[in-house]
């Protein structure tokens, strides 16, 4: 795990591009086209950009992502899985002006984690939920998750996922944005760049709420998994728009009234 | 004052700055007291949606370096197995107060020593140990809170008071002794608060998949459980000296055999008792001392006999060992005691084995 990025000579004139201080130099362990890789980056960057680094603690829990630590440049707990926003919860109420984010995945957030997420999200704790929403367990091998459309095809649904036998795709965006503690949802994607922007504003967003005390703030990013849905990265992302977007429709889904 | 309200007290007395529980039966009143008094002066105190939200709140307020704990009673102490081994993997300090009840399932809220095992052998997942601490009155209850939080901090360690639902309702006369947390708590120069210029970041973790790494992360742990065996174990010895029988007991049911140990000295049966205060470290080395001189060894439990173990494990067949227990929410009498005990001595040494 601690390889290392090689070094590379560039001239600081030509450099157009550049990492921020709140990344590591460790290299991703995840897969080819994966989001996770652009959400750490633009979760970073917003941190680096508000000059939050020295008050921002994370949390990351089991999954893909467990992790992060190992990328993010802040202090960091990792959680038992789904425990996430109860180790967050107990991080903040300790230290009330500091940022706290989890980062969760779907089968920590939605499915295991539920009624950690619904009552965090209810007390409205002061804190940021980033939430992975791939429709599948990568970690363990590409498994049903709570959020796997109908008729996919997972591991654990080898036919395709029915409602006899699984029950429907949770929507539990929708139901945290339901929550009076709750002040601020979106759900963004990260696979062009207007969704990327559309991403870092509602980081940005969320953490400026945050350090306003507004409460628990829920930003879901739609993103893909081409290992576990057996496609390459640009199928993947095709697959994602004309098939997760329909059930998980991107858009700011509870904006704070003026 | 009420047993559960002595630990609550000298929690607050103590420096603890966060508590995070789940109402249940015969513990509420350390929630119900903290909810009140704690929160009064300056407490963090949170009632959570469940025992697994409890532990793990505590995990991430620890982790951020504040002195926290929580409380539960059985059911409730097995839903928080899973992030008490995280804890102990993540090496983070914190207090644990089981307030015993009987079992199994949802058994009964009366008193019970059902745990024993669950609470010293680890009760999670993983090669890990809790500093085990057993009061038997409602002093030890305020002050084994203060030795609690000093033990946690000081091998970075979960630590659990262990009493039953008796010693949790009983009131008695207790005292605080002068305690200035701030001459207690340590410097955590680990903890999650925020990564300043001058350090790398600090992350906790119990993830370590290279099974080397793995194998480290468990041999340092076993070396500071070592080192907590030679520097912690506490057993209490009572009337031993001369005594051809020792009774050996914890918590309540040390209180019940030391009655039995009175009443069978006025009888002519010399009689001592043993009391362990660390049940985990187990004071091994004192049941030896002991059964080198002594005829024959009668443990006592609220429970089925489960230190009877660990006493047979120090005794290595030297003398031989009986178990008397009630089960399922009864205390046993004095008396009951005294009965068991008659029955060992007059009973032919070769009958003096096993009984389960």
């Amino acid at each position: 795990m601690e390889t290392a990025l090689a070094h590379t000579d560039i001239e600081m004139m030509d450099c157009v591009y550049e990492k921020p201080d709140t990344l590591t130099d460790q290299r991703f362990h995840y897969c080819p086209g994966c989001g996770h890789g652009v959400a750490h980056r633009v979760l970073m960057e917003v941190i680096d950009e508000l000059g939050i680094q020295e008050q921002t603690i994370g949390v990351a829990p089991v999954g893909c992502s467990v992790f992060a630590y190992h990328y993010m440049n802040v202090d960091m707990q990792e959680a038992a899985h789904g425990r996430a926003s109860a180790v967050a919860t107990g991080i903040k109420r300790m230290h009330p002006d500091k940022y706290v984010y989890t980062y969760q995945g779907d089968g920590d957030l939605a499915a295991i984690g539920t009624a950690e997420t619904i009552h965090t999200a209810n007390r409205g704790e002061n804190i940021l939920v980033v939430f992975i929403n791939n429709a599948i367990y990568g970690m363990t091998g590409g498994q049903m998750a709570p959020t796997t459309l109908l008729g996919m095809k997972t591991s654990t649904s080898p036919a395709g996922r029915t409602i006899e036998t699984a029950g429907f795709p949770i929507k539990i965006t929708e139901m945290v944005a339901m929550l009076p503690g709750v002040y601020y949802v979106a759900r963004t994607s990260v696979h062009t760049p207007n969704a990327v922007r559309q991403l870092k504003k509602a980081l940005t967003k969320a953490f400026q709420y945050q350090k306003q005390g507004k409460g628990t703030c829920f930003v879901e990013v739609v993103s893909n998994c081409p290992s576990g849905w057996k496609m390459t990265p640009l199928q993947a992302n095709k697959w994602m728009e004309e098939n997760m977007f329909p059930v998980f429709p991107p858009g700011e889904i509870k904006v704070p009234k003026n | 004052m009420k047993g559960n309200e002595a630990i609550a007290e000298a929690a607050i007395r103590a420096g603890c700055q966060g508590y995070f529980g789940y109402p249940i039966t015969p513990q509420s009143e350390i929630l119900e007291y903290l909810t009140d008094e704690g929160r009064k002066r300056g407490m963090v105190v949170l009632q959570a949606e469940s025992e697994v939200a409890s532990i793990n709140m505590v995990y991430g307020a620890s982790g951020a370096g504040a002195r926290v704990m929580t409380s539960s009673s059985s059911p409730g102490i097995s839903l928080m197995q899973e992030g008490i081994s995280y804890i102990a993997c993540a090496e983070l300090p914190c207090l644990i107060v089981n307030i015993n009840r009987g079992g199994p399932g949802l058994g009964t809220i009366q008193p019970s020593q059902g745990d024993y095992f669950q609470s010293t052998k680890g009760g999670g997942h993983g090669d890990y140990r809790l500093i085990v601490l057993a009061p038997a009155s409602v002093q030890e209850m305020a002050d084994f809170v203060y030795d609690a939080f000093d033990l946690a901090d000081k091998y970075r360690n979960p630590v659990m008071i262990l009493a039953d639902g008796a010693l949790g309702q009983m009131m008695e006369k207790v005292e605080f002794k002068k305690y200035n947390p701030a001459d207690h708590i340590p410097p955590k120069p680990w903890a999650t608060v925020g990564k300043t210029r001058d350090r790398e970041r600090n992350f906790l973790t119990s993830l370590h998949i290279q099974p080397e790494k793995m194998e480290q992360i468990n041999l340092a742990l076993q070396e500071k459980y070592r080192t907590i065996t030679r520097n912690e174990t506490r057993s209490e010895s009572i009337e031993t000296d001369d005594a051809d029988y020792i009774l050996v007991g914890y918590g309540l049911a040390a209180r019940i055999a030391h009655r039995a140990v009175e009443i069978a000295r006025e009888k002519g049966i010399r009689a001592g008792l043993l009391r362990p205060i660390t049940l985990w470290p187990f004071p091994y080395g004192r049941v030896q001392e002991l059964a080198t001189k002594a005829k024959g060894i009668l443990v006592i439990e609220m429970n089925a006999g489960q230190m009877v173990e660990d006493v047979r494990l120090g005794v290595e067949g030297r003398v031989p060992v009986k178990f008397y227990g009630r089960m399922g929410g009864i205390i046993p009498s004095p008396d009951e005691v005294v009965h068991a005990l008659e029955s060992m001595i007059h009973q032919p040494v070769e009958a003096n084995v096993e009984e389960y």
